[in-house]
């Protein structure tokens, strides 16, 4: 099987090709009413996986200045795959409503070039 | 605030308030015969139950104070409409009940005889309106009033602030027997449009609710959430928001992140108030005049 072939039936089974493998993965954690890390270095045009899990509730994970609004379900890991487009600090939030504390739960990416 | 006829609140409400005229442009003489003119008043986001002194000392009166100057008003709304977040959020279901309890009990003091709520993501989010339901019954539904057809939306009780797909179809049906003329008038928690994503300040599937309205010539949005007034407009779609009762958030996008407004001593309830909603047929648009709370 030519390799351009092989790349497109791993696209097709939802399978990451080996390149994506080798992306470099973040650990985010959340709970009440904190991620940690809360606050996301990263760099411009460098592909990274953040791995998105939660301690307790389910929780969001919202960066609308790169598209990005999942929930985390507690005993699962969500994986988002971001490759940041500009340099500067965008927030992030918990968009899935948890409690008293909720409005404050967030942090910042920072991207550099 | 001291008894004051709502006519002459208007007069003055170029100095004092706002009016703001929106939404049933275009459809004078559509509604009913009995309808050339009703007013209603809209309170929200009034977080009983909320304890911080640095944003607002006076939590436990200023709910009352409201009351009392809306029963102040020389003439009577037909109705009042509560926004959500009646009730600030708890984990604890006992306190939730309590304070849903203790709130119900205040605006039962209220002179008018239709009062109707919604709940808030603070209401109903935890429990998927599970306490909410057992003070206030169910958390979207519809009515007419004088050719003015309301429809009540809950965006609130999915925690991921989800109106649902059962609900969008209920309302896509409600809807579906009136005429594109009508005037409809939606009252949500949320924005329905997407306000500040990133602040919250939206609706995850709004948009489907606004493309069933889209069809509607008239249609007007009123809601809560956000702690202050904004106007917006999706296409020929109205949506105006209301001032809390417990403490105003910072404009859109005015800070990195969306904070409350400490309270100031030297204006005490600065930014808090309710709203007279007057819809005139006769003379097309909703008047808005935003009234304050006071010492």
């Amino acid at each position: 099987m030519k390799r351009r072939g092989f790349l497109a039936v791993l696209a097709l089974l939802g399978m990451a090709p080996l390149a994506r493998s080798q992306e470099r993965v973040i650990k985010v954690s959340a709970k009440k009413f904190e991620f940690n890390p809360s606050e996301i270095a990263l760099k411009k045009g460098e592909p990274v996986v953040l791995e998105l899990t939660t301690e307790d509730v389910t929780m969001g994970f919202a960066a609308s200045d790169f598209n990005v609004d999942v929930e985390i379900v507690p005993g699962k890991v969500t994986s988002v795959r971001l490759v940041p487009d500009k340099v500067g600090s965008f927030g992030f939030i918990c968009d899935v409503f948890c409690g008293d504390g909720h409005e404050d739960m967030g942090g910042k990416i920072v991207v550099t070039g | 605030m001291s008894e004051i006829d709502r006519r002459d609140f208007l007069k003055l409400a170029g100095i004092g308030g706002a009016v703001f005229a929106s939404g049933l442009a275009g459809c004078a003489g559509m509604a009913s015969a009995e309808a050339d003119e009703f007013y209603f008043v809209q309170l929200s986001d009034t977080h009983w139950g909320f304890k911080g002194d640095a944003l607002n000392p006076d939590a436990a009166g200023t709910l009352p104070k409201a009351v009392a100057a809306v029963n102040a008003l020389k003439e009577a709304p037909d109705f009042i409409v509560f926004t959500g977040d009646l009730t600030h959020t708890t984990d604890d279901p006992k306190e939730r009940r309590r304070r849903l309890a203790e709130f119900k009990g205040i605006v039962s003091k209220l002179d008018v005889k239709t009062v109707r709520f919604m709940p808030g993501e603070h209401d109903a989010s935890l429990d998927r309106g599970e306490a909410y339901k057992e003070f206030f019954g169910v958390t979207h539904y519809s009515f007419e009033h004088k050719g003015v057809h309301f429809v009540a939306l809950d965006n609130v009780s999915d925690p991921a602030a989800r109106i649902g797909d059962e609900q969008l179809a209920w309302m896509k049906a409600d809807l579906e027997k009136l005429d594109k003329d009508a005037p409809i008038v939606v009252l949500t928690h949320r924005p329905l449009f997407d306000l500040m994503p990133q602040w919250d300040w939206a609706t995850r599937d709004g948009k489907q609710a606004i493309e069933i309205l889209m069809p509607y010539r008239h249609v007007t949005v009123f809601y809560g959430h956000i702690h202050q007034e904004n106007h917006h407009m999706t296409a020929h779609i109205a949506h105006h928001s209301a001032k809390s009762l417990i403490f105003p958030l910072v404009a859109p996008g005015s800070r990195p992140k969306r904070e409350p407004i400490p309270w100031d001593a030297a204006q005490p309830y600065r930014g808090l108030g309710f709203r007279g909603i007057e819809a005139e047929v006769k003379k097309p648009g909703y008047e808005l005049t935003e009234y304050p709370v006071k010492a």
